[in-house]
């Protein structure tokens, strides 16, 4: 019983590491650039959706996952405005300045957000409070049958508005050469921005779920989130939207389980070394292949 | 004017690329390019499509300047490019590459799936291969896919890239058919090819491009009987 628990628990977590690294396989599929500012987003969206239950919620009857809608808006917002200063300017340098920029912007929002809001931790209120709902004799919070559902939502359409929607194409034909894109009529500069915005969208998604399952908010947080849904985005194969979601959910359940029964201390160790492992047998990731299918 | 070229000048960082290039294309012809490797002729379509910066010149398309447009705004306004290697998108397939072709074009979907049935008459080999990935189709193959990419925007002016290159003779052949099919439908082409033969025999006019600038200039027959072109271009 306390097996399948942890399970759920797993794949909670890693629910939310496949959003996020969701994000940063759809911008280095097309940009080939590795945005480490992905997880400053998270962070950002943590913050809107702290603030919004208590400035706003909590004054009303409105539930309080309607922070959803503004922590959607300020990531996607903040994503696209990232991409517009920080990395258009450098389209055609070296890939180096670009990742070197992105550091900066990461170290920047951190930075910044620790300054205006200080350094301590902000505690957010419980989000979904519904009873646990009893699975097999286990007892699971509805939060983690929330986060699951919706990760599995959100990845069927990305899919399906990649693979069937003209603006879909558009976007995998970008991923492939920038020039036939541009080309055929499809401005690369547009594409970027809606790859950048679909990202940060869907990291709004998951800082509401993370904050539900962990209820904090603070400067650093989205760094370690962030280089755990980047590793889950490798292993699983960067560039892949499956490979993201497998590499996501294999993550989170290898934690939670060492967590559980081998050792918390060390469960960050054996999730790196188990990207190392991945990236030894198969450096292209699990569902890597030498025909790249990006995007 | 269809597609008037002056002045340009073409650098990559310090190397003068292309050296005060002036062409015409006139409406309704077919205009070709004839050079060495490294001549410049990708570079000068390139240039002219907007995928490359320009640093001084004039290029206008009936008689409006597109020198500082962005190249998929061009598309739009009318040129289409076949590019020098087909570029097709290896990853979709073969269907949506031609929808790709239409990406920017304001127009009703019937009329599209009309002008893809039409491309699918012009190379009935796609239409079997509708469903497959463009990247598992031949080298032939995949040049017809390119051109029949850059018809779905129905262009007024098309600028075709070494349509002949890597190709097997039957390939070539057909390829050329096709294009002579288009200059009969109407459409102004402007035509880079290595392979001169070919192209003088269906171009109305040309221009003969070295290092970067047009050293001469005639009608398709005046070049193909001149004795310079004949010993270095057309192996004579």
């Amino acid at each position: 019983m306390n097996f399948l628990l942890q399970l759920l628990n797993g794949l909670q977590i890693g629910s939310i590491y496949a959003l996020v690294a969701l994000g940063y396989t759809m911008v280095y599929g097309i940009a080939l650039l590795i945005n480490f500012a992905h997880g400053e987003i998270i962070m950002l969206g943590a913050y809107t959706t702290v603030f919004t239950i208590q400035l706003l919620l909590a004054q009303t009857d409105l539930p309080y996952f309607v922070a959803i809608i503004p922590t959607i808006v300020i990531c996607t917002l903040i994503g696209i405005i990232i991409e517009r200063l920080a990395y258009k300017p450098l389209r055609n340098s070296p890939r180096i300045s670009n990742l070197i920029t992105a550091i900066g912007v990461s170290l920047l929002l951190q930075n910044t957000m620790m300054k205006i809001f200080g350094a301590q931790a902000r505690s957010v209120p419980s989000i979904f409070h519904a009873k646990p709902l009893d699975f097999f004799g286990a007892k699971i919070s509805v939060t983690t049958v929330v986060t699951i559902a919706v990760t599995a939502v959100l990845t069927i359409l990305l899919q399906l508005f990649i693979k069937k929607t003209k603006y879909g194409k558009a976007m995998t034909a970008t991923s492939e050469d920038y020039g036939a894109a541009e080309l055929v009529g499809i401005s690369v500069d547009r594409t970027l921005t809606m790859t950048f915005a679909i990202g940060s969208a869907l990291a709004g998604v998951a800082s509401l779920l993370y904050v539900s399952a962990y209820p904090q908010a603070e400067p650093m947080m989205g760094s370690m989130l962030g280089i755990k849904a980047f590793t889950a985005a490798v292993v699983g194969g960067i560039g892949l939207i499956p490979g993201a979601v497998l590499g996501g959910l294999i993550l989170g359940i290898v934690e939670a389980l060492t967590r559980a029964f081998i050792s918390s201390k060390l469960s960050d160790a054996i999730v790196f070394g188990l990207l190392i492992l991945v990236l030894l047998i198969k450096p292209s990731g699990l569902l890597g292949e030498d025909r790249k299918e990006k995007v | 004017m269809m597609l008037e070229v002056s002045n340009l000048n073409v650098y990559y960082d310090n190397i003068h690329a292309i050296k005060d290039l002036s062409i015409e294309v006139e409406e309704g012809r077919i205009v070709c390019l004839i050079g060495a490797n490294g001549a410049g002729k990708t570079t000068t379509l390139q240039s002219i499509s907007g995928l490359l910066p320009v640093r001084s010149g004039e290029v206008s398309f009936k008689d409006q300047s597109i020198i500082k447009k962005k190249a998929h705004l061009i598309t739009q306004m009318g040129i289409a490019q076949v590019p020098e290697g087909r570029r097709v998108f290896t990853n979709l397939t073969v269907l949506d590459n031609l929808r790709l072709g239409s990406f920017a074009i304001k127009d009703s979907n019937q009329n599209k799936e009309k002008e893809i049935k039409r491309i699918y008459d012009r190379f009935p080999i796609l239409k079997e291969r509708s469903a497959q990935r463009a990247g598992t189709l031949s080298g032939g193959e995949q040049q017809m896919l390119a051109i029949g990419r850059a018809l779905m925007s129905r262009p007024k002016l098309l600028l075709l890239d070494e349509p002949s290159m890597g190709l097997s003779p039957i390939y070539v052949e057909t390829i050329f058919e096709v294009i002579q099919d288009l200059i009969d439908e109407g459409v102004t082409i402007l035509l880079v090819e290595q392979n001169a033969n070919i192209a003088l025999s269906i171009s109305d006019y040309a221009y003969v491009l070295e290092t970067g600038r047009i050293v001469k200039s005639g009608t398709a027959e005046e070049l193909m009987n001149d004795t310079d072109v004949k010993v270095a271009y057309l192996g004579a």
